[in-house]
């Protein structure tokens, strides 16, 4: 079997009196979609955070491409390859759709206050290189004719594209998808599957996707995770998954522990 | 040629016009205008464009002036020189200053600057640093006259001098906040969290911030040390911190331009409430303040970004 792209080893998260994550592991593979499931509270989100070093475990590590990223500041993320969408949207409301994008590039090219301040050739060349990676992200998403509107002004299902946008400008290897789905019609819902999946396909890149959806998980995930209660309650193919008598019972709100 | 080109081009060829056209005292009083430009803009740069708010900026003003005074009285170095010795100096108190910022949030990062602000003239007038800051007396300075023979008054020239300084901060200014930099100081001020997630180093951008806002505004104290050939600790109290806040409002938060708007209204506006009346002109002042924030309340940026909009929809 190939290397891992990411591993969450037995990883446990406490709030105060609460154990939102506890004792999680398992592996994210190569130009995997892997579907991480579970009800309200079940600690999905507190895992992504963990992931985008937002938060730090109280226990367990996390690996990218082998190497722990438990030392690395959350800043740092972005360009070891982990790219993320929120699921409450987290967008900067007065820029442009481009420049919010633009952000995402941050990490990509080179810059600082000098040779920005100066304008001086290196400053130039990244400006071009961000405007054109992000000119081809605008046309992949169809933003182009929103580029210079202010986010904010924006209806919520095309913000939620601004936001997988500006993910896929920090080139992740590694893409963290927090509910995409959650707020869409079922059209764009059937719309959002065939972009998360060329994204995939056209990056090679692996995918965590946390949804509600189960229509959208199971029909686009490679392999399913389902937590409850912050605990790892069944893995596997979202066929195997699906049946899962513990995954049933949780979801209709009884104890499968 | 963009409307914001022809704008700039005209606001040049004025500036550069006007002195030939108007008394000493009215080009001392546009020198001033400059000069407090500059402060704004420093201001504005922390917080209009990177939302760390700051009450603080009368003390790096009053560092500014300070350096150049006295780097001028005790080390006889040429007033040029005091300027950029005055933007170092302030940068590394701004950075320095900006990490014990980097826990507080908003109202909290309020009372530190604020605190900052009391300090200063306090600490000027301190016994041991008399010999350098002549205590409550201050530094007198020599007013330079015009170099190479030029034909000019000391006051024009220092009107020049103090355009040019304007013209060079104003274009570093905009093409900082129009690159890579200046969209990561905004979107740390949109939504710091995000903007880590995206690999923005959100302590480092803050603190350099902070150094460079205060830079600005200590490199706009020195130049008013040596347009008013004197500093005291009395003239960097708190309100002047207040002042400079009211200048970004007034220009607009996150809007370059507005620093010569800002910095036109707080010098004239005071003025000019005095003439309508002398007793009250605080409450004058304090009312044509607030009709103004009732009638643009993203001030003067707000109107013209506005008017923009509708001119390029049409
Ligand atoms: N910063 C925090 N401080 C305290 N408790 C937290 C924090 N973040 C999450 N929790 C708690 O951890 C548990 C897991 O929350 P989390 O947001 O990870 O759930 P989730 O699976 O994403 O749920 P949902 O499907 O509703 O988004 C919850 O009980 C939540 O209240
Ligand atoms: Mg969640």
């Amino acid at each position: 079997m190939t290397s891992p792209v990411a591993s969450i080893r037995d990883v446990a998260m406490r709030f105060g009196g609460i154990l939102a994550l506890d004792g999680v592991s398992f592996d994210i593979g190569p130009e995997q979609i892997v579907g991480l499931i579970g009800p309200n509270g079940a600690g999905k989100t507190t895992l992504f955070n963990c992931l985008s070093r937002l938060y730090t475990p109280t226990s367990g590590d996390i690996l990218l491409h082998g190497r722990s990223l438990l030392g690395r500041p959350a800043y740092s993320i972005a360009a070891l390859g982990i790219g993320r969408t929120f699921q409450n949207l987290a967008l900067f409301p007065k820029l442009s759709v481009a420049d919010n994008i633009k952000v995402g590039g941050h990490a990509e090219i080179a810059g600082d206050f000098i040779s920005d301040a100066l304008r001086l050739p290196r400053a130039r060349a990244g400006a071009r290189e961000l405007d054109r990676r992000v000119g081809a992200i605008v046309d992949e998403l169809e933003l182009g004719a929103l580029a210079q509107r202010l986010v904010g002004d924006l209806p919520f299902g095309t913000q939620k594209r601004v936001e997988l946008a500006r993910a896929l400008a920090t080139n992740p290897s590694l893409l963290l998808l927090d509910e995409p789905a959650a707020g869409l019609n079922h059209e764009e819902v059937d719309e959002l599957g065939g972009v998360i999946r060329r994204i995939r396909d056209g990056r090679r890149i692996s995918i965590l996707l946390v949804e509600h959806h189960m229509g959208l998980v199971m029909s686009l995930s490679d392999h399913v995770v389902a937590l409850n209660f912050g605990r790892k309650i069944a893995e596997g193919t979202p066929l195997k998954v699906q049946a899962d008598e513990a995954v049933a019972a949780a979801y209709l709100g009884g104890t499968a522990q | 040629m963009t409307i914001e080109r022809t704008t700039a081009l005209v606001f040049l060829i004025c500036a550069l016009a006007v002195p030939a056209m108007i008394s000493g005292f009215v080009t001392f009083q546009l020198t001033m205008l400059l000069i407090y430009a500059i402060a704004i803009m420093g201001l504005n740069l922390l917080t209009g464009f990177n939302g760390q708010f700051s009450l603080g900026h009368s003390a790096f003003y009053a560092i500014g002036a300070y350096t150049a005074a006295i780097l001028m009285d005790q080390f006889g170095i040429g007033y040029i020189w005091t300027l950029p010795a005055a933007g170092l100096v302030c940068f590394a108190v701004g950075f320095l200053f900006g990490f014990p910022a980097l826990r507080l949030e908003g109202t909290y990062l309020a009372l530190a600057t604020f605190g900052l602000a009391v300090a200063t003239p306090q600490i000027l007038k301190l016994t041991p640093l008399e010999h350098w800051t002549g205590g409550v007396q201050g530094v007198f300075v020599m007013k330079p006259n015009a170099p190479f023979g030029l034909p000019l008054t000391s006051d024009q020239w220092l009107y020049y001098l103090t355009l040019a300084a304007f013209v060079l901060l104003y274009v570093l200014a905009k093409n900082l906040v129009t690159s890579r930099t200046g969209r990561a100081l905004l979107a740390i001020r949109e939504n710091p969290i995000a903007a880590q997630s995206m690999g923005i180093n959100v302590s480092l951008y803050k603190t350099l911030t902070f150094g460079v806002s205060a830079a600005y505004t200590g490199i706009a104290g020195a130049l008013g040390a040596i347009v008013i050939q004197f500093v005291a600790p009395d003239s960097f109290g708190f309100m002047l911190s207040v002042t400079f806040l009211v200048g970004v409002v007034v220009g607009g938060i996150a809007w370059l331009p507005g620093a010569i708007i800002g910095a036109a209204f707080i010098l004239f506006v005071p003025n000019f409430a005095e003439d309508i009346s002398k007793g009250l002109s605080g409450a004058v002042y304090g009312i044509i303040m607030i009709l103004l924030i009732y009638v643009m309340p993203s001030g003067a940026g707000g109107i013209v970004s506005s008017a923009l909009r509708v001119l390029r929809s049409r």
